[in-house]
This record gives C-alpha cells, structure tokens and sequence, in this order.
C-alpha cells in the first residue's frame, strides 16, 4: 500500500498457492510468468476511498480519528461501520493507539467540512455507527476533500490519493486498497492477452482489515453482505490451444466441473451480485458470477487464507485459477 | 435549448456516463448541456465553484470544482467522477489554457507560461485519463464502449505565429492521443483529438479580441459534431451495446 515507485513497492513479494496449498513466495515481477494460455486472472478493480479521517468529538472536545470500515448499505456515502481512534495519526501503531472518548448514539463527530453523528454503539468501544449529514455527493466532496487513505504505520510519510490508486482502479468502493493489484500494469495486461491468459476483474469494497485489537480483528473486515459488480472481458482473439491446455479445462476426472479456460461470451454487465463476503474481504480473488457462467470459488486453500490472515495483509490476492491449483473449489460453469 | 439539442442530436445517451472537463464555458459548457439533454449521465469539471453551482443547476449534470492543471487535484475528481455516474464511458478533456495572453511571440513567452500551457493541455489530461483508464477500461470489458475524446486545434498542425505556447502544447496532445490510440486499442478504449474549429468562445475572445463573432463557429454546433464523432468512436468499440440505444 505504497507509492508505486516507491522502492519498497518495487521489492514487494508476491504470495503464492500452489496446487496442493503449498505456500511459497517470489517477487512481485513474478506474476507475469505465472500463467498460461488458458488460465484466467482475476482481479479486484477497486478503487480506494480516502476512510481516515481527522476530527472531533464535539461532546468532549477531543479529537477522534475514524477509519471508515464498512458500508452500512452498500454506496451510500452517508453510513458507514467505523472504527474509532483518539489523538495521533498513523504513524502510530494502531494497536498502540488509545481508545477514543466514549461513544454514544447521537454524539457529534465534525471531520473538516463533514458533519457526522454516531449512530450507535457495535459492543465494543472503537467500533460504531456513524452517519454524516449531507447529500451523498457533498459527503463524498468532504471524504475526498478531508479524508486521507486508511494506512499503516510502517510507512511514515503520509500516502496521497494517487498512492493508493491502482492503474486498474475504477470504481471507489474500498476502504483500503486492495493492493494486490499494484502488482498489475498494462504492460503484464498486454503480455497475458497477447499470450491467452484471460483477464477479468470485479469490484469487491475491501474492508479495514486490521486493528491491533484482538477482539475487534476478529469481527474484521465488516461481515456484513457487500455487493459486488461483475465484470467480465470477453476473450479479444481467437484462443489456439496449446499441448496440455485441454488438462486445465472442462470437466475433471472426479466429475467436478474446473475453471473455464476462459469465460467466453457476452455478460450481462452491471448486474450486481451479493455475496458473503466475511472471508472474502481478506482476498481479491474470490468470487464471479456471470448469466452464463458462475464460479464460487470463494473460499481458497485453507492454508492460503489461514496464512493471510496470519500476516494480517491482504494483499495476496491474485491467485491462479487452474483447476489443478484450487481443487477444493466449488463450481459451476455453462459458458 | 436542451429539446432543441435532443433533436438535432437525434440520439438518446440515456445511462451513457461521460465526463467533460472545463465545463462551464465555452464549448464545454455546450457538450454538457447537448449531453445532459440527450439523457447521458453527464458530470463535469471546472475552477469556479460559482460556475459549476450554476451550470449544475442548469443541466442537472454532476459538477466538480477542480483544476485539471494541479496534480493534487487530479485523483479527487477521478473518484468524485467514477463515484458520482457509477464508472466511465467517455472522458472529454476539454480544458484549455493558451498560455500567455495576450498571446505572445515564442521569444517573449516566459518559460512558466509555456509550462501552464504544457500542464493544462498536455500533463492533466493525461493524469485525469491515466487516473479514470481503469475505469474506462472497465466499461470497455463491460461491453459498454469506451472512449476518451481529447479536444484539439489546428493550431497543433498550423504554425501561427503568436500561438506557440498553445500551438505545441496541443501538438502534443495529439500525439500523445495517437499513441494512447495505439495502446489502448486491445483493451478497447477508444481516443480521439478532435479540432472544433474557431469557435465563439471565451478563450477565443481572449486570444483574437477583435475577431468578428458572426464568422465563428457557435460551440453548440461544435459540440453536436463532437458528440456525433463520440457515438462513432463507441459503435467502433461497442457496435451490440450501441445498437440496442434507441
């Protein structure tokens, strides 16, 4: 989550999950050479709000932090789930981050040009439910104007908009970014068409993901049900198998349906799918339905999501999806 | 005016969303309205806060008040755009600066002045469209079409003197939009330099005080060219959705 020309993003390590759940790590630069003709990558393409904001809590006086964490309903900018700090910024580690004051439904929280009210309390005293006053366009105005991206104290210097905003950013639905996708350019979008690899992306509204605070962690990213909209590109050039594809696609030997090769064919777009998104939110690649065609594969190799959870980062989220590398995928296919 | 424009467009945009930059005067202002009166999502940008108020009001577009010219300025308006109409179509970088004014001889042209025109003209389109291509890029996989539409002059391919500021800033443009072109064919989005001609405009004023306006282009009728060039360029990228508008 760092300015991609910044050095530490050009050293950042890419996770992967091999056919038997096996985790083994390479360089980012890796990704392109990871597939092959007939595979297909998705991403989330999601853009990242500014969700830290700078405030205070007007019955006390104090200032407060709140990180934007969820959406109450999805899109709509006035409700969010947030999780509450008191004085500092990111610099310090959240986990070292004092609770803020007490509180209460109906507490008046002012963010620079946004005002804010807490709706209630989620039984614990960081978490809550705020609801800014305004029109939705005014209070995305304020969130671009005030706000500043949610991030983590191992970078120091304080991240723009533009470091967090990835080149396949399109719609601003996530509260961190789903930094797997720095590791996308066009150029390793240019190499995976000329070479086969199908390319399709979905729009997932990445949650806080991390506190410091066990208990709060645990109910993290928000459990709530988050849309998703689908996107599908439809394969650009006539695909010419190569020796062994036929392996990766079509109908395994148990019986169970594999990846599509490809999804093919024209999709509906803008159709808005729902989905538990509790595991999925620590993932980018997870989830993709299409009229046609619907994968579920939203829960990876135990030991792949066991691990990200275990680093406490999402960013491990591109993933290969070979039929040999997923097996306990759950899938149906009619494309 | 807006019915008036609906007709002669003869098209109905309705759920296209396209963003327009510089859109409280001149031929801006007449793409937002043209678009706005063909149903299209439509939000634009602009300086005044004041202007975008009122031209909001006037076409219910979406305004944002922001300076294609500073980088800071660049992300905050991508998102308020792809937020506000849902994603992106087509992305008209209609902004324009013509450096110093009045206009100056090359030899007279302070280097900040040449680089206002290089920032406004060349270096934010190109960080708005670069910011917004994921989105575009989106709507293309979408099967919607995609296009960016980068407004012209033929002062990019006449040497006139006294535009030199201008003259290369959007020479560059062009360039750089026939090298967008060539890259961002295979991911199905579309750009285009377009030249609107001389037209009654502010920026024209500014540049030729005395022009006589009745021998000038009016920016709607610009505008109904532009548009019309914008529905070829999305047929080409997007024939299936096209077709299927009424």
């Amino acid at each position: 989550m760092t300015a991609e020309d910044r050095i530490d993003r050009q050293f950042a390590k890419l996770l992967v999950a091999d056919a038997d759940g096996a985790i083994s790590h390479l360089p980012r630069a890796a990704l392109a050479s990871l597939f092959q003709r007939g595979d297909l990558v998705v991403a989330n393409d999601a853009a990242t709000l500014p969700a830290s904001l700078q405030g205070v809590h007007r019955p006390t006086g104090k200032p407060i932090e709140a990180r934007l964490a969820g959406w109450v309903s999805f899109r709509d900018p006035t409700r969010f789930i947030a999780v509450a700090f008191s004085a500092g910024d990111h610099r310090v580690p959240t986990e070292d981050r004092p609770p803020p004051p007490l509180l209460s439904a109906g507490d008046r929280l002012e963010f620079g040009p946004l005002i804010a009210s807490v709706e209630g309390a989620l039984n614990h005293p960081r978490l809550v439910h705020i609801r800014f006053a305004g029109h939705p366009a005014s209070v995305v105005r304020g969130l671009v104007q005030h706000g500043r991206p949610i991030q983590y104290a191992h970078v120091p210097e304080p991240l723009k908009l533009r470091d967090v905003w990835m080149k396949i950013a399109a719609d601003p639905i996530a509260f961190e970014a789903p930094s797997a996708g720095f590791a996308l350019d066009r150029r390793t979008l240019k190499g995976w068409r000329e070479e086969g690899v199908a390319f399709a992306t979905l729009s997932h509204a990445a949650g806080l993901s991390s506190t410091g605070d066990a208990a709060l962690d645990r109910r993290l990213p928000s459990t709530n049900t988050i849309a998703f909209r689908r996107r599908v590109r439809r394969r650009s050039r006539p695909r010419s198998r190569g020796p062994g594809a036929s392996s990766r696609s079509g109908r395994a030997s148990s019986g169970r349906l594999n990846p599509p090769p490809t999804l093919t064919g024209r999709c509906v777009p803008e159709r808005v799918e729902r989905a538990d998104a509790s595991l999925a939110a620590r993932a980018s690649v997870l989830l993709m339905r299409s009229s046609r065609a619907s994968i579920n594969p939203v829960k990876a190799t135990p030991s792949y999501s066991e691990r990200s959870l275990t680093t406490g980062r999402s960013t491990v989220c591109v993933l290969p999806l070979r039929s040999e590398t997923i097996a306990p995928m759950s899938l149906e296919t009619r494309c | 005016v807006t019915e008036e424009t609906r007709v002669l467009n003869n098209i109905d945009l309705k759920g296209m969303r396209i963003a327009v930059t510089g859109g409280t005067s001149g031929l801006g202002l007449a793409l937002v309205r043209n678009l706005a009166a063909s149903r299209a999502r439509v939000a634009f940008v602009a300086r005044r806060a004041q202007l975008v108020e009122r031209v909001s009001r006037e076409t219910s577009a979406c305004g944002i008040v922001g300076d294609v010219g500073l980088k800071e300025d660049i992300h905050a308006m991508a998102l308020e755009i792809a937020w506000n109409l849902g994603g992106l179509d087509v992305l008209i970088n209609n902004a324009s600066s013509l450096g110093p004014t009045p206009l100056k001889l090359l030899a007279d042209t302070e280097c900040e002045e040449l680089h206002e025109a290089l920032v406004v003209n060349v270096l934010g389109p190109f960080r708005l469209t670069k910011a917004l291509f994921g989105a575009l890029a989106a709507s293309a996989r979408e099967g919607r079409g995609a296009a960016v539409i980068n407004i012209s002059s033929d002062a990019a391919v006449s040497t006139y003197s006294g535009w030199g500021a201008y003259g290369a800033a959007k020479a560059a443009l062009n360039h750089m939009t026939a090298i967008w072109t060539e890259e961002a064919k295979d991911e199905g989005v579309r750009f285009l330099s377009l030249d609107p001609g001389d037209m009654d405009t502010p920026l024209h004023a500014l540049a030729v005080p005395d022009a006589d306006p009745a021998t000038l282009k009016r920016p709607e009728d610009a505008a109904r060219e532009i548009v019309a060039s914008m529905l070829g360029a999305l047929r080409e990228s997007a024939p299936l959705v096209l077709a299927r508008r009424p």
